[in-house]
C-alpha cells in the first residue's frame, strides 16, 4: 500500500512540475495567506507586550505548531477537499469498482504540493519559538510538541475527511464546515484559553482544538504540570473515529450522480 | 450607458436567488465576528491603554466588516470570469458588441451588491441586539451614516476596479489560482480586514491609508463609527475618488493590451 502510495505520490509531483510558473505563483499565493496571519500577530506585539499572559514568542511557538499540523492535513488530506467534485464527475465510481480501500484511494487522488510554503513558515515560526521561549527542554517537553504536531495533523486530516463525507448527501461541499478548518487555523493562532471559557469547553468537549493545542502548551510552557496533558493530542486524534464511522454510512448509502 | 445598466440589473437579480448558500455564509461570517472580537477583547483587557480606538468602535468595524465581506472585499472575487477565461467561453464574451470592461466591471458590481445585500441584514440585524461593547453600535449622527454610505459606494468601485485587473493579469497567466491567491492574500492585509489599520505603528498606517486597498475597508468602516471624521475624512474620500480612476484606467490599459492577443483555450 505504501509502495503504491509512492507511485501516486510521484505522478502527482511530476504533474506539479509540469506547470512551474503556475506552481510557483500558487506557493506564494499560499504562503501570504499565512505569512499574513504572522504580520497581523507581529504588529498587535508591537502595541501590546501579552494577551492573556502569553508573551509574543510563545504565540508565535503555538501558531507555528498548529500550521505545522494544518499544512500536512492540507497536503495529504486534500482529496478530501475535491471530494465531492469526485462525486459529481462520476469519479467516486471508478474508486469502488478498484480492489482498494477507498479512503486510500481518495488519499491518493490529491497531495497539494503548494501548501510546502506554508509547512516552512509553521517550521521556522516552531524553531524561533523553541529557541527562544526560555523554555527548560526536557523529554516530556519535546515528546508534547511532537504529540501536539501529530495531533494536528492526525484532527484536521479527520476535519476534512467529514467535510468529504457530507459530500455523500448533499453533493456539493458545505461552507460551513470552512469554520472547523479555516476558521480554526485563522483563530487558532492564539491559545485557545484566550477566548473565553466557552470556547475552550467547546474546543475541549465538541471539536478537540484544546487539546492539541491549548493544554499540552500549558504544559511545554510550564505553565501545568500535570502530565497528562503530553498525552492529550493523541486523544484528540480519536476524533477520528466518529468522522470515519459517518464516512462508511455515507459510503453505505452512496447512489452515483450517474454521470 | 444604457446596456450596462442592463448588465448590472441581471446580475444583481441573478444574485439574489442564492439564499441558502447566503444563509451559510451568515454563520460562517457570524462566526468569524465573534471569533475576531473575542481575540480583540483579551488584547484589549491585557492593556486597554494601548489601544488606538475605542472597544465598541473595533466591535462595530468587525461586525460591518464581516457583514459587508460580499461587497468590499477582495476574496469575494466572482470566480465565474476566471472559469471564462480558462475555458475558452471568454470568446462569446468578445463577440458581444458592448466592451469588455465595461460589461464585466457592472456585472461583478452587481453581483457584489446583491450578496452583501442578501448576507448582511440577518448579521446586521443580530450584531445590533448584542449587548454593548460587544454589538453593532448606531453611528453618532445622520450625517455621519451619510457619510457610510457614500464612502461604501466609493469602496465598492475601488474594489471592483481592483479585481478587474486580477481578471485582465489572468489574461495573460491562464490559471488564475496563483495570482487570485496573491491578491486576495496582500490586500487583505493591507485593507485592515486581519488587524484595523489604526492597529498598526503609526508612520506604517499613515503610508498604508494612501494605499489603494485602505479604499476599501478602512475608510467606509470608520467612518461609521465616528472613529474617522472631519478633514481626515474628507481627505481619504477623496484619495478613494482617485483611486477608482486610476484603477479602471490602468484596468482599461491592460485590456486592450490584454485583449491585442488573446489565446482562446479550446475544447
Amino acid at each position: 500500500m505504501l509502495k503504491l502510495y509512492g507511485k501516486y505520490f510521484a505522478i502527482h509531483l511530476k504533474s506539479a512540475m509540469q506547470f512551474k510558473g503556475s506552481f510557483f505563483a500558487t506557493v506564494i499565493g499560499s504562503f501570504l495567506t499565512s505569512f499574513t496571519v504572522f504580520l497581523g500577530i507581529f504588529f498587535m506585539f508591537q502595541r501590546f507586550h501579552a494577551v492573556a499572559g502569553f508573551a509574543y514568542e510563545e504565540v508565535l511557538l503555538c501558531y507555528g505548531i498548529m500550521l505545522m499540523g494544518f499544512s500536512v492535513a492540507q497536503m495529504f488530506a486534500a482529496g478530501f477537499k475535491a471530494f465531492d467534485t469526485m462525486i459529481a464527475n462520476g469519479e467516486f465510481d471508478r474508486v469502488l469498482c478498484r480492489p482498494r480501500n477507498e479512503i486510500f484511494q481518495v488519499l491518493a487522488y490529491r497531495v497539494d504540493f503548494v501548501r510546502i510554503g506554508q509547512l516552512l513558515q509553521g517550521i521556522v515560526m516552531l524553531v524561533y519559538g523553541l529557541l527562544s521561549c526560555h523554555v527548560d527542554w526536557n523529554f516530556p517537553r519535546v515528546f508534547a510538541v511532537i504529540f501536539m504536531i501529530i495531533g494536528g495533523s492526525v484532527l484536521f486530516s479527520a476535519i476534512f475527511l467529514l467535510d468529504g463525507a457530507f459530500a455523500f448527501f448533499t453533493l456539493k461541499g458545505l461552507e460551513f464546515m470552512n469554520v472547523f478548518s479555516y476558521g480554526a487555523i485563522e483563530h487558532g493562532k492564539y491559545p485557545i484559553g484566550i477566548y473565553g471559557k466557552g470556547m475552550l469547553a467547546f474546543c475541549t468537549f465538541v471539536v478537540p482544538y484544546a487539546l492539541i493545542q491549548y493544554y499540552p502548551l500549558l504544559y511545554v510552557l510550564g505553565r501545568s504540570k500535570n502530565p497528562v496533558n503530553i498525552f492529550l493530542p493523541l486523544i484528540a486524534c480519536l476524533f477520528a473515529a466518529p468522522c470515519w464511522l459517518f464516512w462508511r454510512f455515507g459510503v453505505s448509502r452512496y447512489k452515483s450522480t450517474g454521470s | 450607458m444604457k446596456k450596462y445598466l442592463s448588465f448590472f440589473r441581471l446580475r444583481f437579480t441573478m444574485g439574489l436567488q442564492y439564499r441558502v448558500a447566503a444563509w451559510a455564509g451568515v454563520f460562517t461570517q457570524f462566526f468569524w465576528g465573534a471569533m475576531l472580537i473575542l481575540s480583540f477583547k483579551a488584547f484589549y483587557e491585557s492593556d486597554p491603554s494601548a489601544f488606538p480606538m475605542s472597544f465598541q468602535a473595533t466591535c462595530s468595524y468587525f461586525w460591518l466588516q464581516q457583514a459587508l465581506l460580499g461587497l468590499i472585499s477582495v476574496g469575494a472575487m466572482d470566480g465565474e470570469f476566471f472559469n471564462v477565461i480558462s475555458s475558452g467561453d471568454v470568446s462569446y464574451e468578445l463577440c458581444r458588441p458592448v466592451d469588455v470592461y465595461g460589461m464585466w466591471f457592472s456585472r461583478s458590481a452587481a453581483s457584489r451588491l446583491a450578496n452583501a445585500l442578501l448576507r448582511c441584514v440577518p448579521a446586521l440585524a443580530v450584531a445590533f441586539f448584542i449587548p454593548a461593547p460587544y454589538g453593532l453600535m448606531a453611528p453618532p449622527s445622520l450625517g455621519t451614516f451619510l457619510s457610510f454610505l457614500l464612502s461604501l459606494a466609493l469602496a465598492l468601485g475601488v474594489v471592483t476596479a481592483l479585481c478587474m485587473i486580477v481578471y485582465m493579469i489572468t489574461f495573460h497567466t491562464i490559471s488564475p489560482r496563483g495570482v487570485r491567491l496573491m491578491a486576495v492574500g496582500i490586500s487583505d492585509f493591507l485593507a485592515g480586514a486581519i488587524i484595523p489599520l489604526p492597529f498598526f505603528p503609526e508612520k506604517l498606517r499613515w503610508f498604508l491609508e494612501l494605499l489603494p486597498f485602505s479604499a476599501m475597508e478602512n475608510v467606509p468602516l470608520r467612518i461609521y463609527t465616528g472613529d474617522l471624521a472631519g478633514q481626515e475624512m474628507v481627505r481619504l474620500m477623496l484619495l478613494q475618488l482617485f483611486w477608482i480612476g486610476a484603477l479602471v484606467l490602468i484596468g482599461k490599459l491592460l485590456e486592450q493590451k490584454e485583449l491585442k492577443n488573446v489565446i482562446v483555450q479550446g475544447g
